[in-house]
């Protein structure tokens, strides 16, 4: 499949050019040198190229011959990617480690999708059927949770010569053999994907569902719609891998694709050893078996590290064609960004807004516009949702990449430096975060969990932007000088705060939170305001209300207070209720 | 080219080179050399010097050299291509030496003899080959040991500013860290990149004085080394590191000081090339040059051996978000920040209560570990000492007459962490219990209903006690 196509004539780094070519394309895979170095070409001019390399070049000398492959870029789809890790370019990092030890060498080749593994394949389509693109030939149950289908290729239609009787195959055998008006193809259970072109589908549809996190800062003030994208900006040590991990756990999406980009290798090993020991709540699995890896670690070469996003996204997509709900962690588009500014000082482009070049902005929309609720070539419905992490430098959100992500995704959860630092987890800042998607999910809500929740919600953040104008206050004359009324909404605050704000990954009980204990947990502080207002209007003192004994049980419910004890969060709003009467029953008579 | 042929490349010899700009040499009309590898330089006098090919095209290259240019001539200098990146030998006999940025010994002795020489670039850990780091360092110091705990195969740098005892906690952490009940061949791997004759020499004389020297390789290219030889340093005090860890399986402690002298060297040369820059002129593959480094700690599948490291790095003018601390701070597992105010009032070691962070902490603590109320204790100090802060903000504001009671004794409370938790002796070595101990001394000092972090059983147990 490989030809030569020219010869090496400068090696900058991860950057070469060559000279003397015969045949080439835009972003064409080429290989590079006697150890076939896996390289992009990204400028064509005249009879040279400039290829991007995604390995390291070190000892590369002009005149090596560059080989082209004749097609761009691409990863390999089909049964075998789910519970897998890879690196940048879709090389399967535990067989590299299993061939070559523990570092990974340059040249190393290996096939993304395990050949030889047997799959049990189910027809669906029969010989003679008409086959359009996308539509399902068969199924493979993946794993427990999964059943993968086996589609006609997206560029493929034509009647089914011949098809596969039901039976144990690996994933090259020939299933199916279409006959389209161009001549025969082989279909087999593996098809092969440009990573820089999003897959075709029937049409998008709007994104109401939220996607169920159970991190409550997330669902109940910030929601993330199913085929949404978000962006969750923060500082180093503010805890953006922290709340990707808690959302590639938790989240009520059917397959999780985790995208490690420039960051650190333990973070990747944390996940490793933790994943497969965890459960997913919905079926009792482990997470690993709806989890996709992809692990392009700050000191892997750098030009794979900006392909790592597109190899993860195409995945995400493939899922969604077969009709699953897909959520893909990138965690740190910053760090993608980054490589797209080192390969471009590189090719000495003219850089733009510091340092970075000025199609910074449109591969950022290409990319977050990838995800949507759609209905696919098969005509079921999957969506893909991006949590995109974004590291800016110094912690100050008006640099580049976080300014035109913001442009581009819906939902911002804004991490803040103070909160992280008096250890307030998730560091999600009440006061900067938006969602555009509580008007779109709004109707799932108060058909699914509590026809109170928008006004519930409502209240709390009207409740928070009054505390940060008294905060002001307090900070120039202490909170003393305020009345009552005003104290108990800083009081009220505090808890909510941490009480149900603040949710520990590292407690059994508060890590995740089904949506029915969120509301409750929720109703229950607001009811403490409702009732204390009045109180407080009927004369009773805010020391009064600090004594109640039901006080401390609230701010310690997340913990004492399980998922399937829901009901436990009833007997204690009712509590709640009596003693707070009881307290007004005193004044009233006054 | 086939390695058959680099060898025979590697014997001829150029006479004259074209131009020379700060430490980069252009060598015009040679055969086709391979990016990244070794060069040798002969001046007019025969002495050697070794330079790295940064980029190479036909026929023609231009050579960074480690040792400087002064006095090289255009037409009389002769350059060899050695055909291969610079190697380290490496060896257990190298313990106890003492080696310049380059690996070439300076103490004297003979050069050692090579089992193996590897790359000094090294290549990158598979993700899947690493293992978790779990195992709690006690370093003595309850800043550390209490609020962000060191744990074996972490990088944990400290963040200083110049005139801060960075010096002085980063020796104490390395005579008294340890893991508890656990006898283990150590190796301390120390790198300095910039630093003055005393710096060295303190370090050294304290290596001496506990006893551990012949446990110590020292890698040194000081303050009057020429700036491209500390681009080097680091990487052949890794490799060194790598060896000794991941071969001969020992733990091996890392200290790499100064890291913002590195990231200087790192963007002269970026500058003198002509290269875009980024963030204060720093050159846009900062994070990933840094990277290279840092990520070379850990521990790996199938050796018993550990690398942690303690990258030292001063803040130019005191200020985290410059991008030499922001980017480590990035990439490294944490950061120990010691902060001037504390230094001000007297309080050593100066670790600042809220900005230093150890991400590892969460898996190296509690029951089994150290103690099982250590992560709730860690969270509660921390809750109370940012409540401190903002109590002393308001103090300033209103006058301490004005606060209520419940915010005097907050401010109470945070004099007694910092004079009773945070202070220490230099030679005060804290076992874990007593850190958690005192951290219960003085959050005890605050009333029950405040602690919101810990739970019923826990108060029970240590409140007041």
């Amino acid at each position: 499949m490989y030809e030569v196509i020219g010869q090496v004539s400068r090696v900058l780094g991860p950057v070469i050019h060559a000279k003397g070519i015969t045949k080439a394309q835009m972003l064409e895979l080429v290989e590079v040198g006697e150890d076939r170095l896996i390289g992009e070409i990204v400028r064509l001019q005249g009879n040279e190229i400039t290829v991007q390399v995604y390995e390291d070049t070190t000892g590369l000398a002009p005149g090596a011959k560059v080989y082209g492959s004749g097609m761009p870029l691409s990863v390999e789809l089909g049964p075998g990617l789910l519970s897998s890790i890879y690196d940048g370019v879709q090389r399967p990092l535990e067989v590299i480690k299993a061939q070559s030890g523990q570092y990974i060498h340059r040249g190393v080749r290996i096939p993304s999708i395990d050949r030889q593994k047997k799959w049990s394949f189910t027809p669906v389509a029969r010989a003679g059927d008409r086959i359009e693109p996308g539509q399902v030939l068969g199924t493979v149950q993946e794993t427990e949770q999964v059943i993968h289908k086996i589609m006609a290729p997206p560029n493929i239609s034509g009647e089914i010569k011949t098809m596969i009787t039901e039976g144990e195959y690996t994933v090259e055998t020939t299933i199916a053999v279409i006959k389209a008006a161009s001549g025969e193809n082989e279909i087999s259970m593996i098809q092969r994907w440009p990573v820089r072109q999003g897959r075709p589908i029937q049409e998008r549809l709007p994104s109401d569902i939220p996607l169920i996190t159970g991190q409550r800062v997330i669902d109940t003030l910030f929601p993330v719609a199913k085929g949404g994208a978000v962006a969750v900006p923060g500082g180093f040590g503010t805890g953006k891998t922290m709340v990707e991990h808690q959302v590639a756990k938790w989240s009520d999406a059917d397959v999780v694709v985790y995208i490690g980009c420039g960051e650190r290798g333990n973070e990747i090993t944390d996940v490793l050893q933790e994943f497969p020991k965890l459960t997913d709540p919905r079926s009792g699995r482990p997470l690993m078996e709806r989890t996709i890896l992809i692990a392009n670690t700050s000191n892997m070469p750098v030009a794979a590290r900006e392909a790592s996003i597109y190899t993860g996204i195409t995945m995400a997509e493939y899922y969604r064609d077969q009709g699953f709900h897909v959520a893909i962690m990138a965690d740190s588009s910053s760090r993608w960004a980054e490589a797209l500014r080192e390969l471009s000082g590189r090719m000495e482009e003219m850089p733009a807004e510091e340092g970075f070049p000025a199609y910074l902005p449109t591969r950022l929309a290409e990319f977050y516009e990838r995800a949507g609720m759609v209905k696919t070539l098969s005509g079921e419905t999957g969506s893909v949702t991006i949590v995109g992490a974004v590291s800016p430098p110094g912690g100050d959100f008006s640099e580049p990449v976080t300014q035109h992500t913001k442009r581009f995704v819906r939902a911002f959860w804004a991490l803040d430096r103070d909160l992280a630092n008096a250890r307030h987890y998730p560091a999600i800042s009440w006061l900067d975060s938006y969602s555009e998607y509580v008007q779109d999910i709004t109707p799932w809500w108060t058909e699914n969990v509590d026809s109170e929740w928008p006004e519930l919600r409502r209240e709390i953040l009207d409740l928070l932007q009054r505390e940060e104008r008294l905060q002001q206050v307090v900070k120039l004359v202490g909170a003393d000088v305020l009345p009552d009324s005003q104290r108990l909404i800083l009081d009220v605050c505090d808890l909510f705060k941490n009480a149900f704000l603040q949710q520990s990954a590292f407690d059994q009980i508060d890590t995740y939170a089904t949506v029915q204990r969120q509301v409750k947990m929720l109703k229950i502080i607001v009811t403490y305001y409702r009732l204390g207002a009045e109180a407080i209007q009927q004369g009773a003192t805010l020391m009064k209300l600090r004594r109640l004994r039901v006080l401390s049980e609230l701010s310690k419910m997340k913990f004492s207070i399980a998922n399937d004890e829901a009901d436990k969060l009833d007997t204690l709003q009712q509590r709640l209720e009596r003693e707070m009467r009881r307290l007004g029953e005193i004044y009233a008579g006054f | 080219m086939p390695d058959s042929d680099k060898k025979l490349y590697s014997a001829r010899e150029y006479q004259g080179i074209q131009q020379i700009v700060g430490p980069l040499l252009f060598i015009e009309n040679i055969h086709d050399v391979g990016y990244n590898e070794l060069v040798e330089i002969r001046d007019t006098r025969g002495n050697e010097r070794l330079g790295v090919i940064l980029e190479t095209s036909e026929g023609a290259a231009v050579v960074q050299v480690f040792e400087g240019t002064t006095g090289l001539a255009l037409d009389q200098t002769r350059v060899r291509f050695r055909g291969e990146p610079l190697q380290l030998p490496v060896n257990r006999e190298m313990l106890g030496r003492v080696f310049d940025g380059l690996g070439r010994p300076i103490d004297g002795g003979p050069a050692p003899v090579a089992q193996e020489r590897r790359n000094v670039n090294g290549s990158p850990i598979n993700p899947t080959a690493r293992t978790y780091p779990t195992k709690f360092i006690q370093t003595g110091i309850s800043a550390i040991d209490g609020m962000n705990t060191l744990v074996r195969g972490q990088k944990l740098p400290v963040f200083s500013g110049s005139g801060l005892p960075h010096n002085r906690v980063t020796a104490q952490i390395v005579r008294q860290a340890k893991i508890v009940g656990e006898e283990v061949n150590f190796a301390v791997v120390f790198a300095a990149m910039g630093v003055k004759h005393d710096v060295a020499r303190f370090f050294i004389d304290n290596f001496e004085e506990t006893g551990v020297l012949e446990n110590v390789v020292l890698f040194l290219s000081l303050a009057d080394s020429p700036s491209v030889e500390r681009l080097m340093t680091p990487r052949t005090a890794l490799t060194m590191a790598e060896y000794l860890a991941f071969e001969e399986d020992m733990h091996v402690l890392v200290i790499l000081t100064d890291m913002t002298n590195y990231c200087e060297a790192l963007r002269e040369i970026s500058t003198l090339r002509g290269e875009i820059p980024s963030r204060k002129s720093y050159p846009g593959y900062l994070y990933s040059d840094l990277a290279s480094l840092y990520e070379r700690a850990g521990m790996v599948e199938g050796s018993e051996g550990s690398i942690t490291q303690v990258p030292i790095l001063t803040m130019p003018n005191d200020d985290i978000s410059h991008p030499i601390p922001d980017l480590t701070g990035y990439i490294t597992e944490g950061q120990i920040v010691l902060e001037r105010d504390l230094f001000q009032k007297g309080i050593y070691p100066p670790i600042a209560g809220l900005p230093s962070l150890s991400r590892l902490m969460k898996d190296g603590i509690g029951p089994g570990m150290t103690r099982e109320d250590h992560a709730h204790i860690a969270s509660q100090l921390f809750a109370a000492y940012a409540k401190v802060k903002d109590v002393r903000a308001l103090a300033s504001v209103i006058g301490e007459e004005e606060l209520t009671p419940l915010d005097n004794t907050y401010l109470e409370f945070g004099n007694m962490f910092e004079k009773e938790f945070l202070s220490q002796k230099e030679d005060e070595e804290r076992s874990i219990e007593d850190t958690l101990d005192i951290g219960w001394k003085v959050i005890s000092h605050l009333p029950k209903e405040e602690l919101y972090r810990i739970s019923e059983e826990e108060l029970i147990k240590y409140y007041g006690k």
